[in-house]
């Protein structure tokens, strides 16, 4: 039972309260892309051992889709934010590097 | 056999009846089925799993691996019930199991005798030919052996329930350590959940007797209660065993409420489901048995379990009890013994020296200590009748034989780490005490990335009083403190102790121990699994802990290795020649001990299981004595059959009536989406395939919805209310999925247009009054104008019918004249039934979904699910009419200029006829020549909708096939139900009114 | 390697079985194999053993982090099926299926193929009708399937209560050749064949990272040393990306949780595997007893092998509908296994951007069934470059659109 902050409601919520929706900061490739391009948006996906983003959406609640840094090996919450995005808030990145020394966004962790 | 003494726990005033067997027997108030059945000298409860050996009781709590009988009959009937935590009522059965013919004689002892032919993993080595009898002829002989109960016979009656609470720290345990924890933590101001899985408070202390801050541990324990339940931010629960701790500070605890009062009202049991902060677990120790030949034998059990039956319920196992050790705990059950009037003929103690306080004392009573010595073997078959002594660091050359009828034994004690580790926490091997403790530098890890558990007294081993209560409070205060609650509890309270010495790890008795008696040192009772068959698993390489584990069995039984763990990992190490700590445990897993699963499921049963979602008129419906089918979460009338109409006769009258007079349709289950803003259009036009932005109000329009990936999702009709505002229908599995998926792109990617999206399907009762009489219908009701030309043909418009405020599309899924109506909910019922009564005098009959399915399959419509399966493109199903060829990007687009989607051979949709006018199968292949690489036959294509049309008299049917409009006119064979083949012709989809002229009139 | 028969136990319990040797052998790594398989799972090493018995290549190593056979094969419900509906699925596990029926003697080590027969419930007009199109496609495939009345899905199961209120059975997809396993013997029987083969099979031996030149696989580098080799299979399930992304490439794979539980043994009360997918729910009973019950996935990223609890509450709560007699059996263990999910939720068995590596993974929630199936077509495509059966499962598929989705027949994705 993952237990994740809302930012919307300013509260803690219980996963069987959201909707999980995979990996967040995606860039959408639409007509004229590559194919690559195209399969790349859609399918690949960087599954870390380690830190994560993805996206939530408080279904049963605000109704609002946020975002979420997590580790996906111990399943620490770095810290939630605003879907209204392209990549993480200087906040969560520096929440992230004091407990992950020498991580650094946009590259594999 | 009951004492003159009494126990602390027991009323002797309260006698309490009881069977075992159908023998009728007495107890008392305050015990427990185990105490009772040992105060009428009932020692042989049960049979091992493997060898059918006699089983006595082995423990007086949770880690009991033998005792577990049948209770009740009929609806109340439980399998596996353990026998220590079962508290004894008026009229309780219990029966023994695993035996046949009866306890006492067991055939099934025989693989007793067959034991050397039967070691660890036999099975994996034999029974291999001939290859048909491990099903027709192993398999069952072994299945018939194993499984312990019976399964119940019917579904359970009681209730369960669940209760969801946040705290800032659960305490599980209430031992003295716990206690203290809560105390600590309550006095700081925490909210706090204390929870015992007994039914009594104090945990070794109040049996042990130590004392604290100057007073015995039972006023220390009756005081600090009287404290906790004067605190509102403190509650306590008693019968409530911590049975999982998961992530994020998530853990459950069951409490039994009923099971000892079945006469009481109420559910009988409760799951709580806890989000706490931090969890303190003061879960306590458990003693290890040791490992002597015939150690399995009835009347031999653990040293302080034997201590609490004469201390707690005032019974004892036998007249003559020699206790084996090999450290200085046990020594207390000798004086206890002693203090109760029995007879201890001797403490055998595997260490070289026992110089102790507690030593001492015994050789004072006159008791005599017999060191480095162990026992050879027991004596005895269904009940001990005396020990082989012999010299610990030997053979087993036997020294002496004495005469007894119970042996206490004690090989040290392991702390209950179950609950730390659930989540993940780490142990470490702690040499001096020989047990593996919690490693406070790894525990699990919470969301804030901190341990969130923290394990206290026996748990973190601390086996003395002092340090035990001074951890629990200690942590309390701490956990209380993460939680922001700061205010001071005091100091923590002062236990006394009596000093022991160290244990000698005692891993095989004696230690020098030939195969013969190996072979008969058991490590798991209820298993059968003895020190041979782990020395086994490591010879022959199944060195990981879980390999052995898995090979053997051991620990795998319903105890889950509470007993066996640590002395078969000692085992197994030692046959490794390796540090135990490098072999490491098992994973421990929930539960703690097995939970319910009826706890599990609390109330969601029966209605409750999935509550149907009804429409305003399902009631109608219900009354009318309609089929019903499940759709998503509602349940939809499938059809009305009316007398003794078969569900297929009625579906063709429902068709015929609508096509020749009028039908009327609850509607309402399809999605009502609002779409609303000044980039509404601008965002469907990226949500649907086709044009929605230039829409005009007041017009209706079928449109496709795409995933991302090109295929179909959802279809319906959108209809445009006003400038800025669009209504979109979905299917009636669509709405909340179709809202999701705007919400997502609305948020998500599109987040600066200005859109709003509503959920209005349950605002709304909708109704398709359709056929040629329709508008008939509506206009003898009377109301707004409704001619052709008033509200032509894919418009729609708002106003009233029969004094109603409808809003009215004209839409049709059957090639009908069609009216759907819609009305505010609340109206819905008043609405159909007016519909229904005034449609009387035109033959109006209401049809359900299969008559609407057979309507649409007619004219060549095609259903989302059906024609659709997750795997086809609009382009398949010639819906290229619907995709807009203006717009540079819908969702879907890019993906259907994928090289497979653009394949000239993927299969499309025509329609089918079959040459002898029977109805396709549902499902049916069409079949091509020769086979693929996989040896497969080739297939041309498939059956996606098939009926009996009653309005053509012969089966229709839609598919997918390879170049299919190509084709037209052309034969091909298709699979039938339970095997052949049946030619079907492939035409035209649009079997009925192919120029739609009924529709729009 | 001493064959295992009922005549080799006797004579050992005349000698207090001192003659068993080890199962397989303890190997120090050898400086180059000319196949390095990472993963000794079951598909690993089937893969492994098919490589030797069907293509005489038996300087072999196979890699494992941990003990073999610790991973989704000794954590899954041990379920054997080949009803799928899309031809390369049928194909490739009735290849397994078939394999199954005949592993033990193949082997010389009971896996306890168990063909109890396994029956996937229709509770819905949508359902009966995937099941029914998969009846067509199976007889088509050589899969031999049939569709049941609710009367015969009673009579093969009496505990079920086919007229539940909410989702009465209609009927079941049965398919009488399917049945169970058990999951370690498999494991276990691969692992001792390949060792009798002269396969290495090293346990604590965790991939660091693997070596390539000008695009061409060298080796690995390992816990214990660096290795090379001529071909590199990756065979290890949940950790698929995280192995992939040491040799440069991504996957279209996400990890998640996917949860089991057994109650505490009873005496025999259903000889069937049955399914329920409109209330999520599966179990079969276990030759020791225990009801075994499969769980859902979580929704989210995870690699702890721990799920989350209200899935396993979802799926209690339908077999309590669906066999109300278990609600008084208890929940004896419930636990978790990673397990890696693709796009279209069918595997990929694939050659990979980097020449002379091989992949194997994605089998979701139901790659035990198929070990044998995947094995020999992994060792085939290892060897000659192409197999039939892994040739619609490249990673490529993706690219092109060419999914092959099951979920099409009514759901089933276990």
């Amino acid at each position: 039972m993952l237990i994740l902050h809302c930012p919307h409601c300013d509260r803690m919520v219980d996963e069987t309260d959201l909707h999980a929706g995979g990996e967040a900061h995606v860039k959408r490739f639409g007509p004229g892309s590559e194919a690559e391009e195209f399969e790349n948006y859609l399918f690949m996906r960087e599954n870390p051992k380690g830190v994560h983003f993805e996206r939530w959406r408080h279904v049963y609640g605000c109704g609002k889709w946020f975002l979420a840094a997590r580790n996906t090996a111990t399943l620490e919450v770095y810290g939630t934010y605003s879907a209204q995005t392209t990549e993480p808030p200087q906040a969560i990145r520096d929440a992230i590097s004091a407990k992950q020394p020498g991580w650094s966004w946009g590259t594999f962790q | 056999m009951r004492l003159r003494t009494n126990g602390r726990l027991v009323a002797k005033n309260r006698p309490v009846h009881f069977t075992f067997n159908g023998k009728r027997l007495q107890g008392y108030s305050g015990d427990t089925l185990a105490s009772a059945l040992l105060a009428n000298d009932q020692l042989l409860v049960g049979r091992s799993f493997k060898y059918h050996r006699p089983r006595g009781l082995v423990a007086a709590g949770a880690e009991e691996p033998n005792a577990l009988v049948e209770l009740g009959r009929g609806d109340r009937q439980e399998p596996n019930a353990r026998v220590t935590q079962v508290e004894l009522f008026d009229g309780l059965a219990a029966r023994s199991q695993n035996h046949w013919p009866s306890l006492e004689f067991d055939v099934g002892v025989i693989n007793a005798k067959l034991s050397r032919f039967l070691p660890a993993g036999f099975y994996y080595k034999t029974f291999m030919q001939p290859q048909a009898f491990w099903k027709h002829v192993y398999e069952p002989i072994i299945r018939a052996s194993a499984g312990l109960g019976r399964a119940p016979e019917t579904g359970d009656d009681h209730t369960y329930e669940h209760f969801n609470v946040t705290v800032d720290v659960l305490v599980v345990g209430g031992g003295i350590a716990g206690l203290a924890a809560a105390l600590a933590a309550g006095r700081a101001g925490a909210r706090v959940l204390l929870v015992e899985q007994t039914s009594g408070w104090g945990g070794r202390a109040v049996v042990d007797r130590p004392s604290i801050e100057g007073i015995s541990a039972q006023d220390w324990v009756n005081a600090t209660l009287a404290e906790l339940d004067a605190m509102p931010n403190v509650d306590v629960r008693l019968r409530c065993q911590g049975a999982g701790v998961f992530d994020h500070g998530y853990a459950l605890a069951h409490e039994r409420l009923t099971d000892h009062a079945p006469k009481q009202g109420g559910p009988r049991q409760r799951l709580w489901r806890i989000r706490a902060g931090r969890i303190v677990t003061a879960t306590g120790a458990i003693e290890r048995p040791l490992s002597f030949a015939y150690n399995d034998v009835p009347g031999v059990l653990l040293a302080a379990a034997l201590r609490d039956y004469v201390v707690n319920f005032g019974v004892a196992v036998g007249e003559r009890t020699v206790i084996v050790t090999n450290n200085d705990d046990a020594y207390r059950t000798a004086i206890a013994l002693h203090d109760a009037g029995l007879d201890v003929p001797a403490v055998i103690d595997a260490r070289t020296s026992a110089k102790g306080e507690l030593p001492e004392q015994v050789r004072a009573l006159g008791i005599k200590v017999l060191t480095n010595s162990g026992i050879a073997s027991v004596d005895g078959g269904k009940r001990v009748t005396g020990v082989q002594v012999c010299a610990q660091d030997g053979e087993g050359t036997v020294t002496e034989t004495i005469p007894c009828d119970c042996v206490a034994m004690s090989g040290g004690w392991s702390p209950v780490v179950h609950l730390w580790s659930h989540c993940g926490g780490k142990l470490v091997w702690d040499e001096p005490h020989a047990f593996f403790r919690p490693d406070a530098d790894r525990p699990p890890l919470g969301a804030d990335g901190e341990g969130f558990v923290i394990a206290v007294g026996t748990a973190n081993g601390h086996l003395f009083t002092a340090e035990a209560i001074a951890d629990g409070f200690s942590a309390g205060r701490k956990a209380a403190k993460v939680a922001g609650h700061t205010r001071k509890p005091g100091q923590a309270p002062m236990g006394d102790d009596v000093a022991e010495d160290a244990l000698t790890p005692v891993w095989i008795m004696p230690a020098q121990a030939p195969y013969k008696l190996r072979s008969k040192m058991w490590l798991d009772y209820q298993n059968d699994v003895k020190v041979s068959d782990v020395q086994l698993a490591a010879q022959e390489g199944f060195q990981s802990v879980e390999h052995a584990k898995r090979y053997t069995t051991l620990g795998m039984a319903t105890d889950q290795g509470k007993l066996s763990n640590i002395n078969g990992l000692a085992v197994l190490s030692n046959a490794l020649g390796e540090a135990i700590p490098r072999v490491g445990t098992t994973t421990f897993r929930p539960p703690y001990t097995p939970l319910p699963l009826a706890a599990i499921t609390g109330v969601a049963r029966d209605e409750l299981f999935q509550p149907i979602r009804k429409t305003p008129v399902h009631a109608w419906h219900d009354a009318q004595g309609a089929e019903f089918e499940p759709v998503g979460q509602w349940r939809r009338p499938y059809a009305y059959p009316r007398g003794d109409e078969t569900a297929h006769d009625a579906v063709t009258r429902e068709v015929v009536n609508t096509r020749e007079n009028v039908g009327l349709l609850d509607a309402s289950t399809l999605g009502k989406l609002i779409v609303k803003g000044p980039d509404a259009g601008k965002f469907l036009d990226m949500m649907y395939t086709n044009m929605m932005s230039n829409l005009a109000v007041g017009k209706c329009r079928y449109g496709l919805m795409c995933s991302e990936n090109g295929f179909l999702m959802d279809d319906g009709v959108v209809a445009r209310m006003d400038d800025d505002t669009w209504l979109c229908h979905t299917t009636t599995g669509g709405a909340d999925r179709i809202l999701a998926h705007m919400e997502d792109w609305l948020q998500c990617e599109w987040w600066d247009w200005q859109v709003y999206v509503a959920n209005v399907t349950e605002q709304y009762a909708q109704f398709a009054v359709v056929g040629p009489k329709a508008r008939q219908l509506l206009q003898a009701i009377g109301g707004m104008a409704l001619t052709k030309d008033d509200l032509p043909f894919m418009q729609w418009a708002s106003g009233q019918i029969g004094g109603f405020d409808v809003r009215v599309f004209r839409i049709s899924f059957s090639g009908e004249l069609s009216y759907e109506i819609a009305v505010a909910a609340g109206q819905g019922a008043a609405f159909w039934d007016m519909l229904v009564k005034q449609g009387e005098a035109f033959g109006l009959m209401p049809y359900g979904t299969e008559a609407l399915h057979v309507l649409r399959a007619e004219k060549g419509f095609i259903m989302i699910g059906d024609e659709t399966d997750g795997t086809v493109i609009p382009q398949d199903l010639n819906l290229n009419w619907a995709i807009s060829k203006k717009k540079d990007d819908f969702l879907g687009k890019r993906g259907q200029l994928r090289s497979h989607m653009v394949d000239p051979d993927r299969w499309k949709l025509v329609g089918l006829e079959t040459v002898d006018g029977s109805v396709l199968a549902d499902g049916a292949y069409a079949v091509a020549e020769g086979v693929n690489a996989n040896g497969q036959r080739n297939t041309q294509g498939r059956v996606t909708s098939t009926y009996y049309s009653p309005t053509l008299k012969k089966g229709i049917a839609m598919g997918l096939v390879k170049h299919g409009p190509t084709r037209m006119g052309e034969v091909i064979a298709f699979t039938k139900e339970g095997g052949g083949f049946v030619d079907a012709r492939i035409v035209d989809p649009v079997f009925y009114d192919k120029d739609g002229e009924k529709q729009n009139v | 390697m001493k064959r295992y028969s009922a005549f080799a136990i006797a004579r050992e319990a005349f000698r207090q079985h001192s003659g068993w040797t080890r199962a397989w052998g303890q190997a120090e790594p050898k400086p180059r194999y000319d196949v390095i398989i990472v993963g000794a799972g079951g598909h690993g090493l089937a893969t492994a053993y098919y490589l030797g018995k069907n293509f005489g290549i038996t300087n072999v190593a196979v890699l494992e982090k941990g003990w073999l056979g610790g991973g989704n094969t000794g954590r899954n419900t041990t379920i054997i099926r080949s009803n799928y509906l899309q031809d390369p699925s049928a194909a490739i596990y009735e290849k397994a299926r078939s394999l199954y029926e005949g592993l033990s003697q193949d082997l010389n080590y009971n896996v306890m193929f168990s063909p109890r027969g396994v029956m996937m419930l229709a509770q819905t007009q949508h359902e009966i009708r995937g099941y029914q199109r998969t009846v067509h496609a199976n007889n088509l495939q050589g899969v031999t399937t049939e569709w049941i009345s609710p009367a015969r899905v009673k009579e093969l199961c009496p505990i079920m209560n086919i007229d539940g209120p909410r989702y009465p059975v209609l009927g079941a997809l049965w398919q009488a050749r399917g049945g169970t396993a058990r999951h370690d013997a498999v494991a276990w029987g691969y692992a001792r064949a390949c060792a009798d083969m002269g396969m290495d099979i090293i346990q604590q031996c965790e991939v660091t990272g693997v070596t390539t030149e000008a695009g061409k696989v060298t080796g690995v580098n390992t816990t214990r040393g660096d290795i090379k080799c001529g071909k590199l299979g990756m065979v290890v399930a949940g950790h698929a990306s995280v192995l992939a992304q040491k040799a440069g490439f991504q996957l279209p794979i996400e990890s998640v949780a996917l949860q089991a539980l057994v109650s505490e043994p009873i005496k025999p009360c259903m000889d069937v595997v049955v399914m329920a997918n409109t209330v999520h729910g599966y179990m079969s009973q276990s030759d020791k007893g225990e009801m075994v019950i499969g769980g859902g996935t979580d929704g989210y990223n995870n690699y702890t092998q721990r799920g989350s609890f209200h899935h396993i509450e979802e799926t209690v709560r339908a077999l309590v509908e669906t066999f109300p007699i278990v609600g008084r059996l208890k929940m004896l263990r419930q636990w978790g296994g990673i397990v890696d999910v693709t796009g279209d939720r069918s595997p990929i068995l694939s050659k990979t951007p980097v020449e002379g590596i091989f992949v194997n993974c994605g089998w979701g929630t139901g790659g035990f069934k198929a070990i044998p199936g995947s094995g020999w077509a992994m060792a085939e495509l290892m060897a000659k470059g192409a197999s039939p059966l892994t040739e619609e499962f490249s990673m490529n598929r993706f690219r092109h659109g060419k999914f092959i989705d099951e979920s099409v027949a009514a759901g089933v994705a276990h």
